[in-house]
């Protein structure tokens, strides 16, 4: 099979570094897959994208409908949805349970079932020490699936022959 | 179209030996798939295949991660544990259908 022709892809090192749901997911979904296709997989967020590993934070990733260019209602081919009404109370929200409903159709799980099933399927979890202590964050507040914070020296280390993903 | 001689069967197979015509499947064919991937076929790992074999003929399509633990009942653990580095993809092969098509 493929798998084993001498250039593929071995090992991944994805950065997760925002914090609104399309900075999150694809970071998320690429993991999955290289643990999918057997190849390692280390997530590492950073900034804004730690709330996807923080406790009480994980479900609340929502799309942003400001200053979201490419945003179109009620579908991917409708209307360029205007600054001003996106800026209304409740339009994240609402973009946002829209979206959360044609992904559970494609059984894309909620971010915080989707982080425990990376990690169960043996992806390593790894939070940014830099952000952390700038956010004045402390190991109680990540899930348990976080493997250890990181210094950046470290995720380099443990990034030896891997390719880097920043997203 | 390849074909594939394998546990005394001729079997249509695609570039990836993912079996293309399901009624050609049997038991000693999986024993066999199996065996390639270096896997020894045990009760658990049967009941992932017969899932997915069900479950395929349900709805047309090889379920993914999350059906497998929400309706099939397997945990992520375990599917590692009984098909290591691409669960879906061995049990799918194995199972003698297609090369699962979903991102997730």
């Amino acid at each position: 099979m493929s798998t084993n022709s001498p250039d593929r892809i071995r090992k991944v090192s994805i950065i997760v570094s925002r914090g609104s749901l399309d900075g999150v997911y694809p970071g998320l979904i690429m993991a999955n897959g290289a643990r999918m296709e057997g190849i390692e997989a280390n997530l590492f967020f950073t900034f804004f994208g730690l709330y996807a590993v923080m406790k009480g934070y994980q479900d609340k990733i929502r799309i942003a409908t400001v200053g979201n260019p490419a945003m179109r209602v009620p579908d991917a081919k409708g209307f360029p949805l205007p600054t001003l009404l996106g800026a209304l109370p409740g339009m994240s929200a609402f973009a946002t349970r829209m979206m959360r409903k044609e992904m559970e159709k494609l059984d894309i799980p909620p971010v915080s079932e989707f982080i425990e099933m990376i990690h169960d399927a043996g992806g390593r979890i790894y939070a940014c020490k830099a952000t952390v202590d700038m956010f004045h964050l402390k190991p109680e507040d990540f899930v348990p699936q976080v493997d250890k914070v990181l210094t950046v020296g470290e995720f380099y280390e443990l990034s030896a022959g891997a390719q880097i993903i920043f997203t | 179209m390849a074909q594939k001689n394998i546990a005394g069967h001729t079997v249509d197979v695609d570039a990836e030996g993912y079996l293309t015509r399901p009624e050609q499947w049997n038991r000693a064919i999986a024993e066999a798939l199996a065996q390639e991937l270096n896997l020894q076929l045990t009760d658990a790992h049967w009941k992932v295949i017969e899932f997915l074999q069900s479950d395929y003929r349900e709805r047309g399509t090889v379920p993914g991660m999350r059906r497998l633990n929400k309706v099939g009942g397997f945990a992520t653990k375990d599917l590692y544990a009984l098909f290591p580095d691409g669960p879906i993809k061995k049990a799918a092969l194995i199972a003698g259908l297609p090369k699962p098509a979903s991102c997730v």
